[in-house]
């Protein structure tokens, strides 16, 4: 038991420390020419295009259910007013970011592993070296940067949805005319709330597809790899998605506090 | 199409006065503790077509991946039109494959591309180098018909049968024009009809295109009737050489057991 535990412990240290490497070799490839740039564009229309109605759907009812919940509470403590800052400021800053970081972990990590880790087992990757190309900066770098710069545009755009589904709850049950909900929400937020929120979401992206691409593109034991790629994919880059947003709180409120 | 000429001076094999091609010396490879390829040697000379043959797990795929760059043996030499593979940067190396086919044994379409886009795809990085047109077409369908499959230049791979997948790979590994094909077991997973077809087109090819070829296969039919020279792989070494009647007819256990298996 302790023999296995330490076995698994070492296994994790010796997949961050690749992981590293992964990440290491994809900074050095993303700066050196030829540029995949139309890949690229297809990849960023890709992820997008993919994730957008599963995120704002999820991001929506996010929304709805968040007020519908705190409501009662708000309304024992005579704060119903306050509803508006409460949302907004609870999916700006924190549940939009990571709760769209999820779904795209669960959406995109596990398709790039699936898609990376098929290609590997079926030699295409070996394809694509030997026709000259390199698979690394053609298949990951394009991958990880269209993760890295799609995940805040699905951010944005959930967190208006969620607001929206908050607001559609307070038209409803509380009378308030959207005009005052989102003029509340906007005077509550500052650009404290808005900018580490926004930022983060670049290493969320980071994270989703460099996990993605690690686990696909190191798969092993065949087509049994496959779907092993792309369900560990989607848990460690949940684990690293939390991390992060540790990471980033804490960082944030060093600022809030000077 | 003009090829640069800085990667194609050729030797000559002292013992047969033919031009050689590719030459391995002592290749050893291991993974962990398995030694896959213990003191591999083979030497294929100009127009020749020449067959290693080996059981499952022999380390025939190794060796032909270790020759095209994509794995690192541990120790040995490999040159390839007198140039020797590790002492190549990438660039160099890419240069080189260039001037090699590789017909992989799944065939290695890429799934999310046409057969257009994936015969297109190995031009992509030479296009400035060869001299190529814009407009690629004529030379896809000129590799499509010379399989047989000009019909298929806008359907997926998926589309295609196993046989016709096959024929698109040995397409798209004839589009760059090589001089080297490497077949890595071009008649497996195939029914007994579809690789006679698969062997009747490397045979054209080599007639057409007046190409090298080194196949790796344990398909002792395929053999038979492409081979002009064939090494049996037992052990990491090369155990036996010679034709496939000098081999067919050798009183050795190991080579009898093969053949007879």
């Amino acid at each position: 038991m302790a023999l296995k535990f330490t076995r698994n412990i070492r296994q994790f240290f010796i997949e961050l420390g690749e992981l590293s490497y992964f990440a290491g070799r994809f900074f050095r490839e993303s700066v050196k020419p030829p540029f995949e740039f139309k890949e690229l564009l297809r990849q960023c229309y890709q992820m997008g295009n993919r994730s957008l109605v599963l995120v704002l759907v999820t991001s929506f009812i996010i929304g709805l259910v968040l007020d519908l919940q705190s409501r009662p509470t708000m309304e024992q403590f005579g704060a119903v007013s306050m509803m508006p800052n409460m949302v907004g400021i609870s999916i700006v800053r924190e549940l939009g970011p990571v709760i769209t970081a999820l779904v795209c972990a669960g959406r995109i990590a596990s398709g790039i592993g699936a898609e990376l880790g098929s290609m590997r087992v079926t030699e295409q990757i070996d394809a694509m070296e030997v026709s000259g190309t390199n698979p690394f900066k053609y298949l990951v770098v394009t991958r990880v940067m269209a993760t890295t710069l799609m995940l805040p545009l699905l951010v944005i755009l959930g967190d208006g949805l969620a607001l929206y589904g908050s607001a559609l709850v307070e038209y409803f049950k509380g009378a308030v005319s959207f005009e005052l909900y989102f003029n509340t929400v906007f005077n509550a937020l500052s650009y404290g709330d808005l900018i580490p929120a926004t930022v983060k979401t670049f290493f969320f992206g980071f994270a989703i597809g460099l996990v993605g691409c690690y686990k696909g593109y190191y798969c092993k034991k065949g087509t049994a790899g496959v779907g092993i790629a792309a369900n560990t994919a989607v848990v460690f880059t949940s684990m690293v998605l939390f991390v992060i947003d540790f990471v980033a709180v804490f960082i944030s409120d060093i600022f809030y506090e000077l | 199409m003009k090829k640069q000429e800085n990667i194609t001076t050729i030797k000559k094999d002292s013992r047969t006065e033919r031009e050689v091609i590719i030459d391995i010396r002592d290749l050893y490879k291991s993974f962990g503790k398995v030694r896959v390829l213990n003191g591999f040697n083979l030497r294929l000379h100009k127009g020749e077509n020449l067959v290693v043959m080996g059981k499952s797990g022999s380390g025939k795929s190794v060796m032909i991946k270790c020759l095209i760059g994509l794995i690192k043996p541990d120790s040995g030499y490999i040159s390839v039109m007198n140039n020797e593979i590790k002492t190549l940067n990438r660039d160099t190396l890419d240069i080189l494959r260039s001037d090699i086919g590789f017909l992989f044994q799944g065939s290695a379409l890429y799934d999310s591309m046409t057969v257009r886009e994936n015969l297109e795809f190995p031009m992509r990085r030479h296009k400035k180098r060869l001299g190529l047109v814009s407009d690629t077409t004529p030379m896809v369908l000129e590799a499509l018909e010379s399989v047989g499959l000009a019909h298929a230049i806008d359907l997926m791979p998926a589309e295609l049968s196993g046989g016709m997948k096959r024929r698109v790979a040995l397409a798209r590994t004839l589009i760059l024009k090589p001089k080297i094909i490497l077949y890595d077991e071009p008649t497996s997973g195939l029914d007994p009809i579809t690789s006679k077809e698969i062997i009747e087109l490397m045979l054209s090819i080599q007639a057409k295109y007046g190409t090298s070829s080194l196949i790796i296969t344990h398909d002792v039919d395929c053999a038979r009737v492409i081979s002009d020279r064939m090494i049996l792989l037992v052990d990491g070494i090369n155990y036996a050489e010679g034709t496939y009647e000098e081999l067919i007819t050798s009183t050795d256990p190991k080579v009898e057991a093969f053949f007879k298996k």
